[in-house]
């Protein structure tokens, strides 16, 4: 069944078309060519999937995309305004990316997290990223740039 | 050959701190993955896998998956007569299974269809009738004769490969100890965990060419069996590496995906992807070995050691993978840290009706380590020696060879070990610390690239082409794979060094068998040392073509053409290095270089010595300490503080992240990874399915897990590294886990000789350490009736050997020095 999706994508208003059971993941992908956003498990263990819907971290691998009609979706390719986003700029300094596949779902989760709490402590970092999985960097770096995006360190 | 770019005038780049040439891309989101590309008219594969761990394929109905509207094309096996496999005398899987199955996940069938849904919905479609058969559980259920092993007739056993080895006089060496250490480990398998899952997409392209793109680390490899597998030349195939999203080893085999989408894609002239989902991922695996061992050690009341004896069984799973190799590092790499006079191993691994072993970071010798680094502590704590210190007397020595005729070039492990204990106060900490609190050093080493090719010949392993562009731009070209270690960044910072320029001046084309001269892949930590060596010579000899036509025109000795600051300075003045470029290229036309390298060759000359050689090794020594809670069995780790023998680091960040990065994948296998695997249902085969082939069932360690890590590089450049530089990748994860069982030792009293390190482990030790009995965990004892060869006799080089195995009866062991 194919169903129709207006979602305020980046910032833009935009109409999708995708079927009724296709998960927001799917929708950015493959309907909107948004292929920034990551999958690691489909199942919502991982994080890499993970955008802002109304502001709000989401793991996108779970979220029925209609469900998502009428929400404001954010993802990593709206995170920089033609310029760096201060997250990425970090990232790019400490090494916060190695492969580079879970960074996305991290800055995003990162962003929602200084949206909310400007200047977190280390812990409060920790916090709000352990859902999101890294293999490469063992997380230091990851915590060192957004600590250092955050102005805390 | 040796290492270059030793005798050049520093420009800046190597050996400073900076962001990766791809740190900005990374940290967008717009670098793609494998599975991020799509091509107009593109279908889409899915594959049937095996639902059982052994059985025979008696009929596959593929009528009702053909009459799906959407599906263009069922394979089976009767596409694939021809076989393949990573190792020349591994030629043992097929693209899809032919006649039976061996492990859960093999893939059976392929269909391909307009989306994946449709694909999908074609394998559920599919009816095959399997014959079950009795699996494989373990190594040591596979050694004797078995009515269905793995591969081979009824009646034969299921060992894939046996070897025994004698260095030196090892029966004399345990006479002459004072004492001798036996003990058993045994060591869980686990895999890489990647975080993108495995993805192909084929196509034929311009000229009817087939091109593959796929999340691989070795494409020359897969491109050979891409040839060999479609019976077509190699030169009508392109294989391109797509920076894959974490590799580990994980993505250094030939799949079966790779192959069935490029078949798919030639036969029916539109491209076909693949991207697998993570349950397959678990199945495609080759990852860590599990290993029993025995080692047997003699030392002297002093700490030296006199002999050593290694068994090694290894559960190899259900294809030969690398696992020849595996076998054989398995007892490889045991002598390079320490002096081990004389030495017998004995490595057998045996196929199991599980997803394949094959190399994870570390390949092999992460469980014999373990075994070794936890033996010493035990000995330093009998001999009433610091476990540190005992190291530090009996730590290897530059340019040694070993028992085993490895080759060591320059060892600072003292320097490691002395540093860790210095950063972690040890002094303070060992046996000091109060009761559930403790620390735990341990050491070891790996190589800087396997020292011989998988497919033997005298080819350069690494080869690097430069183009200079009257632009200015320089474009370097190197068949080596980014798997997000940073080995675009390495070969843009060697040539950029040498050139003068910056590193981001210099574009990097890699991992494309049509663009790029050869490298043998992302494996073996050979990257840095290889490649890097390659790119400095490609670099130098472009240097000295456009010095050479700089000097032509301004008649001035072209050995005082310098290059430094993006600008070349001439005696008489400077320029730019893009208005240098156009001078040369007026005079000597356009600029253009290449350059390789091909390691040293060997000292090992015995059949099975090409397994363990490198041109140099990296040493590493750690420090862990642990918090137990001993109600719940939990440990907390504080801090570790790490040292690394680097030789010298190019890029001092990412060297820093390699670091840390190994230190957390070998905390994972210290304590919760396992590729674990459960009995099935009684009504179905009865064994062996994976417990949880998910990220929520596969334990692994989160931000809240990991804690911070000191990290000392230890930079005394190597002749053998390019400006002297190390491998880094994958040495840094060996001494964590043995570190790890070291510290919960200190802490409690509880020797643990397996991993994962478990809180139920933790607690039941406990429990029997408050009853009174002995509270060691892991150490089931070696089993019996592994069908070891006769031992190969190997004189060391203190016996006056050649590095060749004895003739019969040419070598009797306690003779002594022939010399």
């Amino acid at each position: 069944m194919k169903a129709r999706l207006t979602l305020t994508l980046n910032g833009d208003a935009v109409d999708l078309v995708c079927d009724g059971g296709d998960t927001l993941l799917e929708v950015l992908r493959e309907g909107a060519g948004l292929t920034g956003t990551k999958h690691g498990c489909e199942l919502g263990e991982c994080g890499a999937c993970t955008v802002l819907v109304d502001g709000e971290p989401a793991l996108s691998c779970l979220l029925p995309a209609l469900e998502c009609d009428g929400a404001s979706v954010t993802t990593v390719e709206g995170l920089g305004d033609r310029r760096l986003h201060p997250l990425q700029q970090a990232f790019a300094k400490w090494g916060g990316s190695q492969c580079g596949y879970c960074s996305p779902g991290m800055l995003m989760a990162a962003k929602a997290l200084l949206d909310r709490t400007p200047h977190p402590t280390a812990d409060e970092v920790r916090l709000a990223l352990a859902g999101n999985i890294c293999r490469c960097t063992g997380y230091q770096d990851i915590v060192d740039a957004v600590l250092d995006a955050a102005g805390s360190r | 050959m040796s290492g270059r770019g030793h005798n050049l005038p520093p420009t800046g780049v190597i050996g400073a701190e900076r962001p990766r040439i791809d740190a900005r891309v990374r940290a967008t989101g717009q670098l793609h993955y494998a599975d991020d590309l799509s091509l107009p008219r593109m279908l889409h594969c899915r594959l049937l896998r095996s639902p059982h761990p052994h059985a025979r394929i008696l009929s596959i109905d593929t009528r009702a998956a053909d009459g799906l509207d959407g599906v263009e094309l069922i394979l089976t096996g009767e596409a694939f007569p021809v076989p393949y496999g990573i190792l020349p005398i591994s030629q043992d899987e097929h693209a899809l299974a032919r006649g039976k199955v061996r492990y859960v996940g093999e893939p059976v069938v392929a269909v391909i269809a307009r989306d994946e849904r449709t694909a999908q919905a074609g394998v559920d479609a599919v009816v095959v009738q399997w014959d079950v058969l009795p699996p494989v559980r373990d190594a040591i259920d596979g050694v004797g004769p078995l009515e269905h092993p793995l591969y081979g007739e009824p009646g034969t056993d299921s060992v894939h490969k046996a070897v025994s080895f004698d260095f030196g006089d090892v029966d004399g060496g345990f006479a002459d100890a004072d004492r001798v250490y036996d003990d058993c480990f045994d060591y869980a398998g686990n895999t890489h965990l990647a975080l993108e899952q495995h993805a192909s997409l084929a196509a034929v392209t311009e000229h009817g060419r087939l091109t593959l793109w796929s999340s691989t680390q070795v494409p020359h490899y897969v491109h050979k069996a891409l040839a060999k597998v479609l019976e077509l030349p190699e030169a009508e195939l392109r294989v391109v590496a797509i920076p894959n999203g974490g590799g580990f080893g994980g993505k250094s085999d030939i799949f079966h995906h790779e192959m069935v989408v490029a078949k798919a894609a030639w036969m029916l002239g539109r491209p076909v992807k693949i991207a697998l989902r993570r349950e397959e991922v678990f199945q495609c695996h080759r990852g860590r070995h599990p290993v029993q061992l025995r080692l047997r050690t003699g030392v002297k009341e002093d700490g030296s050691i006199t002999a050593m004896h290694l068994q090694t069984l290894v559960d190899g799973g259900g294809a030969g993978s690398y696992g020849v190799a595996s076998t054989y590092y398995t007892g490889s790499l045991q002598t390079v840290t320490y002096e081990i006079p004389t030495y017998r191993f004995q490595g057998c691994r045996v196929f199991t009706n599980k997803a394949p072993c094959g190399p994870k970071r570390g390949h092999g010798t992460p469980q014999p380590r373990f075994g070794l680094e936890i033996q010493l502590d035990k000995i330093a704590d009998d001999l009433g020696i610091d476990p540190a210190e005992l190291r530090l007397r009996i730590v290897e020595h530059d340019g040694a060879i070993t028992a085993n005729w490895m080759r060591v070039v320059t060892i600072g492990l003292a320097d490691c070990i002395k540093q860790v204990v210095k950063s972690s106060g040890w002094n303070d900490k060992h046996r000091k610390l109060p009761r559930g609190r403790g620390v735990g050093i341990a050491c070891s080493s790996y190589l800087s690239g396997a020292g011989l090719p998988i497919q033997w010949n005298k080819m350069p392993h690494s080869a690097v082409q430069i183009r200079v562009d009257r632009s200015g731009l320089v474009t370097a070209y190197c068949g080596a794979t980014e798997i997000g270690q940073g080995s675009d960044d390495v070969l843009a910072s060697c040539v950029a060094e040498v050139l003068g320029l910056r590193s981001t001046d210099v574009r990097v084309v890699t991992g494309d068998t049509d663009l790029c001269p050869v490298d043998l892949g992302s494996y073996s930590s050979r990257v840095t040392l290889m490649m890097g060596n390659a790119a400095v010579d490609a670099a130098v000899h472009a240097r000295n073509a456009i010095a050479e036509a700089l000097a032509g025109v301004r008649g001035v000795p072209a050995d005082q053409v310098r290059f430094f600051g993006g600008r070349v300075l001439l005696p008489d003045g400077d320029l730019s290095f893009a208005a240098a470029v156009k001078l040369a290229e007026v005079a000597a036309g356009p600029i253009g270089s290449v350059g390789w390298y091909t390691p040293p060759k060997p000292v090992a000359r015995y059949k099975g010595g090409g397994v363990g050689p490198t041109p140099t090794y990296s040493y590493t020594a750690a420090v862990v300490e642990v918090d137990v809670d001993e109600d719940t069995g939990f440990i907390d780790v504080p801090k570790i503080w790490i040292a690394h023998d680097i030789g010298r680091a190019l890029n001092a960040t990412l060297a820093r992240n390699q670091v840390i990065g190994s230190v957390y994948m070998g905390l994972g296998e210290a304590l919760m990874e396992e590729q674990a695997m459960r009995r099935g249902r009684p009504s179905g085969h009865g064994a062996w399915v994976h417990r949880g082939p998910s990220m929520l069932d596969y334990k692994s360690p989160t931000h809240l897990d990991m804690p911070p890590v000191h990290v000392d590089l230890i930079e005394r450049p190597d002749p053998e590294g390019p400006f002297g530089a190390k491998e880094v990748g994958q040495g840094p994860l060996l001494p964590i886990m043995p570190a790890l069982a070291n510290a919960l030792y200190d802490a409690v009293g509880v020797r643990a000789h397996e991993v994962p390190i478990t809180p139920d482990k933790v607690l039941k030790a406990l429990a029997r350490q408050r009853a009174g009995k002995d509270s060691t965990f892991g150490d089931r004892p070696f089993p019996d009736g592994v069908p070891w060869p006769e031992s190969v006799r190997v004189p060391t080089p203190a016996d006056g050997g050649d590095g060749r195995a004895a003739e019969a009866g040419d070598y009797a062991p306690g003779q002594g020095s022939k010399a």
